[in-house]
């Protein structure tokens, strides 16, 4: 007997229903709009309201909004003790909120690339350095030493606050991507990239990064939401940009003028409701990213 | 109608037609199989084939989206397929128990060796000192061939063929009716894979437990078992005693299994075969069972071994069984 | 990894401020200048502490005796409670942040975990499991948020719970019951907060290590040695499923302590959180410092401990991994 190769057509195959895409996620679409629905509030808003009534003395004092008794339709969402208008004080504030977050989300996912990348393709020394950093810095309570250097610096901005908060944010998604860059670099085709003698910077963006890319978003969206916490908290503690009406600023406001135990429920309300908002969508995008990268969590409730 | 092939009375397993899906995919189209007492079967072919679903189905171990669509599988006249609850876990490890794939991690890396094999034993028998519960785990290690330090360590601290030794003395704890052996040596070195082989014969011998051994590796098959079941797609394609089998294998999936044992002292040809597989997905003819030979069943109106087939016709021929 | 969080923190507070313009303490001054509008004698006052914390000696002794005094528990004196020391009220506030971050950690830990095994566990009640995820939700908002919202709905609209501070006036401090029943009184509202905060984070993590180990092999063989369903579920799969949880538990440590000081300021908890807010309004540059710094230091005791208990748990990781 001789080499003998049998080959059968391969029947016509009956077409499959196409699987629904992972990206189609109910988490990751309610997500997604609650976060548009603020982005939608910083971007419309000024079209129809004016926002300078955010500053003090704007408006009259202590007005509930306009369906409570003694409201009034000036103020459709009431003012706070120094006369700002709340209505003026979410519109200029959700933005702002987003915006410190981006900033950091960006810097953040930027340095976990760079490292996590470097760490877990690279290995050996430059691994177990980078390691030990990230998780250093995931163990101090960054809030804390964020409150030392911000008493430091005067007159801080968005941007300033940004690059502080930043400082301590990227540990995170650093650590995520290690993890899974070190996983993946010992998959099949990137071993065969590897042979094949594709460059190491080829292989990692052609190769590496599209299947990355949920947990890379996932980072992003965690880093953003990371910040924006400690970006309130600080602004909470009265620690955040001075000329500009955030969210925390105003919550530091209500909190120093006892506002839930006067009952102006819309003074701490309004910020909170926003930025709960943020929080529950930025939380529902990342469980929703995880499912798209790990199909086990999928349909099981 | 049922195929008794064994050689007297009732078998100690019976498997009626049992269709397992997985999702679309049907994994087990229609299986009869029988095993009798003493006896030892291999159920080989190749991967997808549908012989470890098979195998985790008389375990009832199918997990979603796999599902026992339909089928009885009788083991010591119980109805495997109709118990649940407390009735099936009784039934788990006394009358039927498992050896897992050598690949595999399976014992719980957090667990001592011997509270793993004592935990079998007392979740089905109670009545146990402390001490003599002890005793029987070290005599079980002792069967194979273990060291007793064993028993006080973790599965990290052991090799590969160690950790698979260990769960053949956890398959034997209970004296069972019926050993599944799914691949056992599959993944270790090959002389690893021989004091496991090893061990399984002697472990066989002096048990006189009924095994199926599930794997494609022919020589193995060929130095423990007493009968062969062939699948291929979902379907057992072939059935015969061992040395039948291999001196007269009708099936083309069959020669073509036995020709890929490569052999020293005669340099074969390399034999290149690719088998076009029916689509899992669809419904199929469970194929008919003939009988060439006492004790040896082909597929009848499998494309692969019908001389009516049309097309390479003369290559066919050549290899017509002589019995 | 104890010692290098607590350096590389230290070294943190001490080189930010560096790059800033200006030294700590004319900012100090500064702002309470700002404050008070006009503070006696401010260039004596910053001549003085320019001197006490050797702003004129060079960088390296500086740092140097930055170190020292941050390892030696000196924190100097208080700024605007001039003859008290830091250390004294640090001491004082220290047990009630501790007490509280500790009770709280260890239920939400306890509680996220069973809500996250049961949501994975396939023979949960179906109610449960649907019930569950609504919980989780909460994790996504920050710790002082809820203690806000609890505030509103416990304080304010039922008005169960007291307004503020650690206990009530009335009691006395010591060990009768009295006093510690109004400790609980008062520290119900806080702890929920960071309660409700963290367990689905802990729910969220079982549950994925739940569903990873289910598929795992030794799932399978146990469940054909026939085991009771209940001991499957403890000693196979919660028992390995809760690892990885002490590892996030290390991790987050630093976030939950951040969280825990938001907490306390908005509920006028005796703790460090309202000392540090009470210390950042008064500008009060030493307190600040030495609280942040015993901060840390909880921090990476409390990781340090976790890092120790680990390798009981787990037989595969052995002490070499704790000098990392």
């Amino acid at each position: 007997m001789t080499l003998t190769v049998q080959q059968t057509v391969a029947p016509a195959e009956t077409t499959p229903r196409r699987p629904r895409s992972p990206w189609r996620n109910t988490k990751l679409m309610v997500g997604t709009l609650m976060v548009l629905v603020i982005v939608l509030i910083g971007v419309l808003g000024p079209l129809f309201w004016d926002t300078r009534l955010s500053a003090a003395a704007s408006s009259p004092l202590n007005l509930p909004p306009f369906w409570e008794a003694g409201g009034s339709s000036d103020h459709p969402l009431g003012t706070e003790n120094s006369g700002r208008d709340m209505l003026a004080l979410v519109i200029s504030g959700a933005p702002a909120t987003l915006r410190i977050g981006l900033i950091v989300g960006v810097i953040s996912i930027v340095i976990g690339i760079v490292l996590g990348f470097s760490a877990g393709y690279l290995g050996g020394r430059i691994d177990s350095v980078i390691r030990t950093l990230a998780d250093t810095a995931l163990t101090i309570p960054a809030l804390a030493i964020l409150i030392v250097i911000s008493s430091y610096v005067r007159e801080i901005g968005i941007a300033t606050m940004a690059f502080i908060v930043a400082l301590f944010a990227w540990a995170g998604p650093t650590r995520l991507i290690r993890a899974q860059v070190l996983s993946m670099r010992e998959l099949g085709y990137v071993r065969m990239a590897r042979l094949s003698g594709a460059s190491t910077v080829d292989i990692m963006f052609k190769e590496m990064m599209p299947n990355l890319l949920p947990y890379l978003a996932a980072a992003f969206v965690g880093a953003t939401s990371g910040g924006i916490l400690a970006a309130v908290g600080l602004e909470s503690l009265g620690l955040g940009p001075q000329r500009i009406p955030t969210l925390g600023m105003t919550i530091y406001n209500a909190l120093q003028s006892s506002a839930i135990l006067r009952g102006m429920w819309w003074w701490w309300g309004l910020p909170t409701v926003i930025l709960v908002v943020i929080f529950v969508g930025l939380f529902l995008i990342s469980t929703g990213l995880d499912e798209v990268a790990n199909p086990r969590l999928r349909g099981r409730r | 109608m049922t195929r008794d092939m064994t050689r007297s009375g009732e078998p100690l397993l019976r498997i009626d037609d049992v269709h397992v899906h997985y999702g679309r995919v049907i994994a087990v189209n229609g299986v009869d199989l029988t095993v009798s007492r003493g006896e030892t079967l291999g159920l080989v072919g190749e991967s997808g084939s549908g012989k470890s679903t098979l195998a985790m189905a008389i375990l009832r171990l199918i997990t979603p989206p796999g599902r026992i669509v339909s089928g009885r599988i009788h083991l010591n006249g119980v109805d495997i397929l109709s118990t649940g609850g407390r009735q099936l876990r009784q039934l788990r490890w006394t009358d039927v128990s498992l050896i897992p794939q050598g690949s595999m991690n399976s014992l719980n890396p957090v667990m001592r060796i011997g509270d793993q094999i004592q935990d079998a034993i007392e979740a089905h028998d109670r009545r146990q000192t402390k001490d003599s519960l002890r005793q029987r785990v070290l005599s079980l290690l002792d069967m194979v061939r273990l060291p007793a330090r064993v028993y006080g360590m973790y599965p990290h601290e052991l090799s590969g063929g160690m950790k698979q030794r260990v769960c053949i003395a956890m398959a034997i704890a209970l004296g069972p009716s019926l050993i599944i052996a799914d691949e056992p040596t599959s993944a270790l070195d090959v002389v690893v894979q021989k004091t496991v082989a090893e061990t399984l014969l002697k472990v066989k011998e002096e048990l006189n437990s009924s095994m199926i051994l599930v794997g494609h590796d022919m020589a193995l098959q060929a130095q423990l078992v007493d009968r062969i079941a062939v699948m291929y797609a979902g379907n057992i394609v072939e059935v015969a005693p061992v040395a039948e089998l291999f001196s007269n294998p009708v099936h083309a999936y069959t020669r073509h299994l036995i020709a890929s044992v490569p052999s020293i002292t005669e340099r074969k040809p390399l034999v290149v075969k690719e088998f076009q597989r029916p689509d899992l997905t669809t419904a199929r003819p469970k194929p008919e069972l003939r009988e060439v030979s006492p004790g040896h069943l082909v597929a009848l109106d499998d494309e692969h071994s019908d001389r009516r087939t049309s097309g390479e016709a003369s290559e066919r021929e050549e290899v017509i069984p002589r019995g | 990894m104890f010692a290098f969080t607590v350096w590389l923190s230290a070294t943190i507070m001490f080189a930010i401020p560096q790059l800033a313009p200006g030294d700590p303490v004319s900012a100090m001054v500064t702002r309470l200048t700002q404050q008070a509008g006009f503070v006696e004698g401010s260039a004596g006052m910053i001549e003085a502490w320019r001197e006490r914390f050797g702003l004129d000696d060079p960088l390296l002794i500086q740092y140097a005796q930055y170190l020292k005094n941050m390892l030696t528990f000196d924190y100097g004196y208080s700024l605007s409670q001039f003859p008290v020391e830091v250390e004294t009220m640090i001491a004082d506030a220290i047990p009630w942040t501790i007490g509280l971050l500790t009770i709280a950690t260890i239920i939400s830990f306890i509680a996220g975990t069973v809500v996250g095994a049961l949501m994975a566990w396939r023979r949960s009640p179906a109610l449960l499991r649907l019930l569950l995820p609504l919980t989780l939700t909460f994790t996504a908002i920050p710790f002082f948020i809820l203690g806000m919202l609890l505030i509103y709905l416990f304080v304010f609209g039922l008005e169960i719970f007291p307004v503020a501070g650690g206990y009530d006036s009335t009691a006395m401090p010591g060990f009768n019951v009295d006093f510690i029943a109004s400790v609980i009184e008062h520290g119900t509202l806080p702890a929920l907060s960071i309660v409700i905060g963290s367990m689905g984070f802990w729910a969220l993590g079982m549950r994925g290590m739940m569903i990873t180990i289910e598929g795992e092999d030794y799932l399978t063989l146990a469940q054909a040695k026939g085991l009771n369903p209940l001991r499957i579920l403890f000693r196979y799969q919660i028992r390995n499923a809760i690892l990885p949880q002490f590892t996030a538990l290390m991790l987050s440590f630093g976030h939950i302590v951040g969280g825990t000081v938001l907490v306390e300021y908005i509920f006028g908890y005796p703790g460090t959180g309202s000392l540090l807010f009470r210390a950042l309004s008064n500008s009060d540059f030493t307190v600040t410092q030495g609280i942040v710094f015993i901060l840390i230091l909880t921090t990476a005791a409390a990781v340090l401990v976790v890092d120790l208990i680990y390798p009981l748990l787990d037989p595969r990781i052995t002490y070499e991994r704790s000098s990392t």
